[in-house]
């Protein structure tokens, strides 16, 4: 785990956010490619679909970027509380198999861990302005949290036998 | 952060990555470990046609088909003599051993032996998920003795190979131990690895999703080592056998001089080399 300061000012809130979306966007697209060569289209094109999401989300970043005349910093400051981005879904979490519902809820906990990394940046922000711009990132990744949750309302609960594979691995040809 | 670090003429991680995708199982630790060791390249910074990344045979071992740096696929455990002939020859080359316990303990055992004691500058990444996952889940020479499965009925009942003080007792002059599900730990180990002279060994616990679905657990049992390395081979010895093998981190840091082969790294004429391969 890897720990460090906070954001001092817009700047440094707006490097790290755009780090964070584009970490969750190429994540998605690389779990999208895991599962296409599993034949898991389903989730496939769920996971693609996200990385699409979190695209709009690099360019949301970057034009607040533009519009507050930020200078990138250098990659070697960015830190994170957790192991990677707080909006990264960790690989191991994946199965071959896993459902819909699964892979919504992974995506759920990337929105709300997002939520939680701005909330805390802005309890912690040392200036009235970074505090407002971290509320307001707070705030987007809830609304994010209340869109996968609608989602999630149409999707049908994961099966008890959800991993049961008709032609498990295990067997030997 | 890519484009940040485009915006600076920085290395990215995707700068080390051929464009093949990994055919892996989802879930499994490569996919982070080869994140981590693109992600210590560009830290590095280091020109991927200045890099060499060699393996032997398993799931772990497709790595350098995934890099953009120079790579072989070899032979069944023997990635170390041909990373430590690279390396002898070409010194000038930044040479990483990739591999799983299958590979590099069992049929590779004793080239890994012989590799720690030469002490040769190169830098030896195992995956260890404790099963040979491409052949269909037998036991290697890292599963618990008592690991029940289809193939081994009541478990094999063997002590397991114990690599990191095998490694540390071999001559070894860097020991660490990381874990998939930690990026930022483990790249920053496989930096110091690479950093370090001589024959940098890093045992990477790294989850089989299919075939050793309970290591997913893995994750809730690592944990920092308590105490930072120590220079002091007989203290890291007695520290490695005493833990129950998931604290992480740069476990040992010896100080004995690699192996150079004196030989100066210069471009050659190509005709000229054949020549000397000519009966």
């Amino acid at each position: 785990m890897t720990a460090g300061p906070r954001p001092a000012n817009i700047a440094e809130l707006l490097t790290h956010a755009l780090a964070l979306e584009i970490e969750a966007s190429e994540r998605y697209a690389d779990l999208a490619e895991q599962m296409k060569s599993h034949n898991n289209l389903r989730i496939a094109k769920l996971f693609g679909k996200m990385a699409d999401i979190e695209k709009l989300h690099v360019d949301h970043i970057r034009k607040m970027i533009e519009r507050h005349g930020v200078k990138l910093s250098e990659p070697a400051n960015y830190y994170w509380t957790s192991p990677e981005g707080p909006e990264t879904t960790d690989p191991l979490d994946l199965h071959y198999l896993m459902t819909p519902r699964q892979a919504l809820e992974l995506a759920r906990h990337n929105e709300a861990r997002a939520r939680d990394y701005y909330a805390h940046l802005a309890t912690d922000a040392q200036d009235g302005e970074t505090r407002r711009m971290a509320q307001e990132l707070a705030a987007e990744e809830e609304e994010h949290v209340a869109l996968i949750d609608a989602w999630l309302a149409k999707v049908p609960e994961t099966d008890a036998d959800w991993d049961e594979d008709d032609d498990p691995p295990f067997l030997q040809d | 952060m890519n484009e940040t670090a485009v915006a600076l003429n920085k290395p990215t991680p995707a700068d080390y990555r051929s464009g093949i995708k990994p055919i892996w199982c989802p879930g499994c630790g490569d996919y982070s470990v080869l994140l981590e060791i693109t992600k210590a390249l560009a830290a590095l910074e280091l020109p991927a046609a200045e890099v060499a990344i060699v393996s032997g045979i398993g799931c772990s071992s497709r790595i350098p088909a995934y890099s953009s740096c120079y790579g072989f696929h070899g032979v069944h455990g023997r990635a170390l003599p041909v990373a430590t002939g690279l390396k002898v020859a070409r010194p000038d080359l930044t040479v990483i051993a990739t591999g799983g316990d299958g590979d590099g303990f069992s049929i590779g055992g004793n080239h890994f032996l012989h590799a720690c004691r030469r002490n040769v500058d190169i830098t030896y990444i195992v995956m260890d998920n404790q099963v040979y996952g491409m052949t269909k889940g037998q036991a290697s020479p890292t599963t618990d003795p008592d690991w029940d499965s289809v193939l081994t009925p009541g478990g094999t009942g063997i002590r397991p190979f114990q690599p990191l003080v095998i490694a540390l007792a071999s001559g070894a002059n860097f020991v660490a131990r990381g874990f998939a599900g930690d990026p930022a730990g483990t790249t920053e180990m496989i930096i110091e690895g690479i950093k370090h002279p001589g024959f940098s060994f890093i045992q990477i616990l790294s989850p089989c999703a299919t075939f050793r679905p309970d290591q997913r657990e893995w994750r809730n049992l690592v944990r920092p080592a308590p105490v930072p390395f120590t220079t002091d081979p007989s203290r890291a010895a007695n520290r490695i056998m005493t833990d129950d093998g998931f604290n992480l981190g740069i476990l040992y840091r010896g100080d004995r001089p690699p192996y150079e082969s004196g030989r100066k790294s210069e471009p050659r004429d190509i005709d000229a080399i054949a020549e000397e391969f000519v009966l």
